[in-house]
């Protein structure tokens, strides 16, 4: 059109979802797909139920178990932990009151509601799509407007399908050229926000672009937004293409026939105009990312594989040599160590960051033909049943069973200790999550961040160790 | 929700920049379904030793700041996860205003829904009012939202920016909910409109 100004694939999904703009420009956006869990959503429900009202779209709605749950084979004899069930039945009654689609338990669906957005077709390019859980932002990998959203706004959502926002900044981040062999997503992701830290998305919806993301699968491109979190940012978005189109194409809940033609037709003038303005851009060169993992307590706090434990006497900066020693102290490293030596006692494979299908084959791919290091104990944990099953009928359980991994039930597992899988104090795991905050994984547990591969790589190898010694 | 209009009270100073989600409230702290009585295990792990006894050292556990209704605080305050239960915690606890230089941007729309005031205010403005706060509990802080402004013991005003909107409903302790059912028929005219060119979108049913 003649005279509209270029615009981000961002500007458009939002433009598409404006019911209305109020006087201060906040603006009442349409929510196209609500997903639910039971930890923020009880308060929730409750509130609808006080006030009287109803679930507006219950056929927008998704309901799902996976942060209290636990992962162990003998899960179909109920929850033990009395908290945790209140909250799991609080859900089962909310969803049968307020007639909320849902996948149960034991349901071969069920799984980390991250993972089964995308895996249902529920997630769709286009779409705006809000889940009480701050890494909602993976849906984004779609080209989807994905965001976390608090317990109020649950309830808001729930109440009139709608919330009231006000738009946010665009943010450009280009991974230019071809990654490394041995790098992965979770790679990319980790060094991205190594360079803009953990605010430096504040405000803004990332937009991923270049050739290093174009490059990557779907999952691949779910690990990067799922994180966007991590770098302050709300929500991640990558423009969706052919690779895209092929994974919607015959999921259950997607679009199918003449109607997935219209819907592709569409979603193909979705990508950033050309012109189209970034208040802050952000280049990243592919071929420097070298296997990451974090070393402090937040995700900013990482560094290649190859490097040694940073030293706080060189920070110039006294109140980040202060932060940075408080890292060291709660990580019990010390200035100078190799990463590569440091011991682990735990991995955790899985979560909405690396529990899909993908990365149960890169971890099985270094376990095969090598065994758990002694007194490691190293989970696996499929992000849904879906995954589970597919992986059984690849037969990668059996290459990490003999491997001596476990291999368990779906949920968010050691991802947040709030469920029976979690560290003791002074543990120190290597996890495929997403948050290394002090306590994340259980109180006083010790946390460094990387992809499968090099979970898998330090499972078997009892330290933390570079994946391409394992080609 | 309880209107904010203006709060003097005790400031706690708490310097700290990223102050997670996660340490605010734990998450084995999140399988509650109700939304008060987390005060308890605010800070928990900054605020417990193992044993669960108090950390003396930590501000919340020390007179005046046991009754702190402003919390001052360094960048990024609130980052990570989206749990309202952060929010939850420090309303139950007594705090109704966080002032920082920079907010993450869930937990700062969280703050609202709950009638707390996250205020955004440049670091060394933080930093003299941090001082402010030390001075204990005769050195009481202002906060007008009416007038925008943060008042200090001197009497010095600092003015602060907010959105018309946050600011309406936070003053007359507003639903969100109410106020965007007025919009139904909008939100109507909306799902014709998208049922029309959206066709697409398939029900979950």
């Amino acid at each position: 059109m003649a005279g509209t100004p270029p615009r981000t694939l961002f500007d458009k999904v939002w433009d598409s979802h404006v019911v209305e703009t109020l006087p201060d420009g906040t603006c009442l956006l349409y929510i196209d797909r609500h997903l639910v869990h039971e930890v923020t959503s009880p308060q929730a429900f409750e509130g609808l139920r006080m006030a009287g009202r109803k679930v507006r779209r219950p056929d927008a709605t998704l309901a799902v178990v996976d942060h209290n749950i636990a992962t162990s084979s003998d899960r179909a004899a109920g929850i033990a932990e009395p908290e945790s069930r209140l909250q799991v039945e609080t859900l089962e009654q909310n969803v049968a009151a307020f007639g909320v689609p849902y996948f149960p338990i034991l349901d071969a669906r069920q799984g980390i509601v991250h993972i089964i957005g995308p895996e249902q077709g529920i997630s769709l390019p286009a779409t705006t799509i809000v889940c009480g859980d701050s890494h909602t932002s993976t849906h984004g990998a779609l080209g989807a407007l994905a965001f976390g959203i608090g317990t109020s706004e649950v309830e808001h959502v729930l109440a009139t399908q709608t919330l009231l926002q006000k738009p946010a900044k665009n943010m450009l981040v280009r991974v230019d050229g071809k990654l490394p062999l041995g790098c992965t997503a979770k790679d990319i992701v980790l060094a991205i926000i190594g360079t803009i830290g953990t605010a430096g998305g504040t405000g803004h919806v990332i937009e991923y672009a270049g050739e290093a993301i174009r490059a990557l699968d779907m999952a691949g491109r779910m690990t990067v937004c799922n994180m966007s979190i991590e770098a302050g940012a709300r929500a991640g978005m990558i423009a969706p293409d052919e690779t895209t189109f092929a994974y919607v194409r015959g999921k259950p809940y997607a679009p199918k026939g003449e109607a997935l033609e219209r819907a592709i037709a569409y979603w193909r003038t979705l990508p950033s105009d050309e012109g189209a303005h970034y208040d802050k851009t952000v280049i990243i060169d592919a071929a420097a990312i070298a296997p990451m993992v974090t070393w402090g307590t937040n995700p900013e706090a990482v560094l290649p594989i190859t490097a040694t434990v940073p030293d706080p006497a060189a920070e110039p900066d006294v109140e980040k040599r202060a932060r940075m020693q408080r890292m060291l102290d709660y990580m019990a490293l010390t200035p100078g160590q190799k990463l590569s030596d440091v011991p682990i006692d735990v991995v955790f494979i899985g979560s909405c960051t690396n529990g899909r299908i993908e990365d149960i084959r890169a971890a099985a791919k270094v376990a095969q033909g090598r065994h758990v290091a002694d007194g490691v104990r190293a989970l696996v944990v499929p992000g849904s049943g879906i995954v589970k099953q597919q992986a059984e009928a690849e037969g990668l359980d059996r290459i990490l069973l003999d491997a001596g991994f476990e291999w368990r039930e779906a949920g968010c597992s050691m991802c947040l200790g709030m469920n029976p899988d979690k560290l003791t104090p002074g543990q120190r795991c290597a996890s495929t999550s997403n948050r290394n905050f002090e306590g994340r994984q259980g109180p006083g547990g010790r946390t460094h961040l990387l992809s499968p591969a090099m979970a898998a790589a330090a499972a078997v190898s009892g330290h933390l160790a570079d994946v391409r010694e394992f080609a | 929700m309880q209107p904010f209009t203006t709060l003097t009270g005790i400031a706690a100073p708490l310097p700290l920049a990223n102050v997670d989600t996660d340490k605010i409230i734990p998450a084995r702290f999140l399988k509650t379904i109700k939304r008060t009585g987390l005060g308890v295990h605010l800070f928990d792990t900054l605020r417990y030793d193992e044993t669960g006894a108090e950390r003396p050292e930590f501000v919340l556990n020390r007179e005046p700041y046991r009754h702190a209704e402003i919390l001052i605080a360094h960048e990024n305050f609130g980052c990570g996860s989206s749990r309202e239960h952060a929010p939850w915690a420090l309303l139950d606890f007594g705090i109704r205003c966080v002032i920082a230089p920079d907010f993450a941007d869930i937990f700062h729309g969280n703050c609202f829904k709950n009638g707390i005031l996250p205020i955004r205010l440049p670091r060394e403005i933080c930093d003299a009012l941090i001082e402010d706060a030390r001075l204990g509990g005769n050195a009481r802080i202002t906060v007008d939202l009416q007038r925008q402004v943060v008042v200090r013991p001197s009497g010095e005003e600092i003015p602060f920016q907010i959105d018309d909107f946050r600011r309406h409903s936070l003053l007359e302790g507003l639903d969100d909910i109410g106020q965007t059912l007025q919009h139904a028929p909008s939100i109507d005219a909306y799902e014709q409109r998208q049922t029309a060119d959206h066709s697409w979108v398939p029900a979950i049913v």
